[in-house]
């Protein structure tokens, strides 16, 4: 691996000064399961990798029904899912959380790792979109927040601009009524890197027949995670049932612009768009149900 | 050569001082600084679970981990694993069930195995299995890999 200098701050104001001084040439360190295997392999050349794990702001991991679900940048995936109030109020987060990579890596990656590295086939990214869940940004000007449907602007690329570090991604509170899924397509049972994911949010009614409003996104068909917003505005004020669903799954197909690949070809992948949209849906409904 | 830094953690049960370079992995540091050749490079990229270790008690792999990240942390490898005088269940088992052929995988599996059933004392073959995932052998074919932790499983439970 290239050399370069490793510094581990313990407050987000010296990290984002130390980020700040070397520009793009300093990255950040979480879980390490991204950017290490990424330095190896030569994609960028840096002086300094800055290690986040010792920042309290980053380690912030809190979940209830009134305040809603921080998760900081550096927790890792298996305190989300091992979390009993993740598992009541989020289970569309332990969903995701709980399938990247193997047990090893789920002890090391982060939520904020995988948003920041903005893969199109992110694990986290579809679920965060659909939970409404905004991107806590600090940087050498102050703190700013971005909903994370923004947050990815292309294959590896993000909104940071040089200096700028994720603090946490905050999931708004739950309401009655609501529920949320997330399913990922692989051909074996894990350890792979999705052909297609979707995650999807519902909120119902007080009768629990017509849904208010639904957000709907889709992994590894596109230069980034998709927030379907045509599929998602179609569940809008229509009945919880089956036409509805087939219905918003068939715009989401419509939303896709995937690429042939080794893991699979457009039309497959358009295909399991179709499959994974209305799975989904149905679990985010039963949830929403409290079934 | 960059320069090297001081690095303090516990291995195995032992303070361990060592000084690395900020780009050596903990696997690299745990083979080539400190002689402890158990653990294995299989891939180098955090898919095959050969380096597996664990660090405050979870999992890890030690190739996605770089040696600095090391400090302050309690490590143990498969060279912990067995007592002065005696193998640990796991590795007996590996040995009854034949759960290896060329053993690169082998350190990994157990140190693996070794920690789901301390959590998990009545795993069973589909819990095995899941908690394996990260862990690649090429020559078993696992059967014989999850035989040996269901055995082990029983040994442990009877104490
Ligand atoms: C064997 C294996 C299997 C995997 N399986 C999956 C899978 O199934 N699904 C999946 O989605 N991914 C998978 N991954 C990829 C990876 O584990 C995830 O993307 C993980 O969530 C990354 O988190 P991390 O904390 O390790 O990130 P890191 O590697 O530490 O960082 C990733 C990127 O984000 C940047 N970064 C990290 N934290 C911050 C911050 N606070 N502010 C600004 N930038 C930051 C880093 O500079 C880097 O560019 C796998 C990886 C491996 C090795
Ligand atoms: S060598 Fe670390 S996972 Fe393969
Ligand atoms: S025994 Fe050879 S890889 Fe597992």
């Amino acid at each position: 691996m290239q050399e370069f200098e490793y510094v581990a701050p313990t407050s987000l104001e010296d990290a984002v000064k130390l980020m700040a001084e070397k520009g793009p040439k300093a990255k950040a360190l979480a879980g390490g399961t991204d950017i290490l295997i990424q330095l190896r392999g030569g994609r960028y050349q840096i002086d300094r990798l800055v290690d986040v794990k010792n920042i309290p702001e980053l380690n912030q991991f809190s979940c209830s029904q009134s305040d809603g679900l921080t998760i900081g940048a550096s927790v890792q995936n298996y305190k989300i899912y091992e979390s009993s109030e993740v598992q009541r109020l989020y289970p569309a987060m332990v969903d995701c959380a709980s399938l990247v990579g193997g047990i090893q890596v789920q002890g090391r990656a982060t939520v904020g790792g995988n948003l920041c590295n903005a893969a199109p086939s992110g694990d986290t990214i579809p679920t965060l979109i659909a939970e409404s869940a905004q991107a806590l940004i600090a940087g050498p000007n102050g703190q700013r927040t971005v909903p994370v449907e923004e947050f990815c602007t292309g294959p590896g690329r993000n909104q940071l601009a040089d200096g700028e570090l994720l603090v946490s991604v905050n999931l708004p509170p739950v309401k009655p009524n609501y529920g949320a899924a997330f399913l990922r397509f692989i051909p074996r049972n894990e350890m792979d890197i999705a052909v297609a994911n979707c995650g999807a949010s519902v909120q119902l009614d007080e009768s629990r027949q017509k849904i208010v409003s639904a957000k709907i996104a889709i992994g590894s068909v596109g230069p980034t995670v998709i927030y379907c917003i045509e599929a998602s505005n179609s569940l809008a004020g229509a009945d919880a049932n089956e036409a509805s669903i087939e219905a918003a799954a068939a715009a989401a197909q419509k939303a896709a612009s995937p690429i042939n690949d080794m893991r699979g070809t457009v039309e497959q992948r358009i295909h399991l768009v179709g499959v994974l949209t209305k799975r989904v849906l149905r679990i985010a409904i039963s949830r929403a149900k409290g079934e | 050569m960059a320069d090297k830094i001081h690095v303090q953690s516990n291995i195995n049960g032992y303070d361990v001082d060592f000084l690395c370079e900020s780009r050596q992995s903990l696997l690299e540091v745990l083979r080539d600084v400190l002689n402890l050749t158990g653990s294995k490079e299989g891939c180098n990229d955090g898919n095959c679970g050969a380096c597996t270790v664990t660090m405050d008690g979870r999992i890890v792999e030690s190739c996605c981990i770089l040696g600095v990240e090391a400090e302050g942390k309690e490590i143990i490898t498969i060279e912990g694993v067995a007592s002065a005088d005696s193998l640990h269940p796991v590795q007996q088992a590996f040995l009854e069930e034949a759960a290896l052929q060329c053993g690169i995988c082998t350190p990994g599996f157990i140190v693996s195995a070794k920690n789901l059933l301390e959590r998990e004392p009545d795993a069973d073959e589909e819990r095995i299995r899941f908690w394996l995932a990260g862990n690649l052998c090429r020559c078993t074919g696992y059967d014989k890999i999850v035989r040996a932790v269901l055995k082990a499983g029983e040994v442990m439970r009877k104490g």
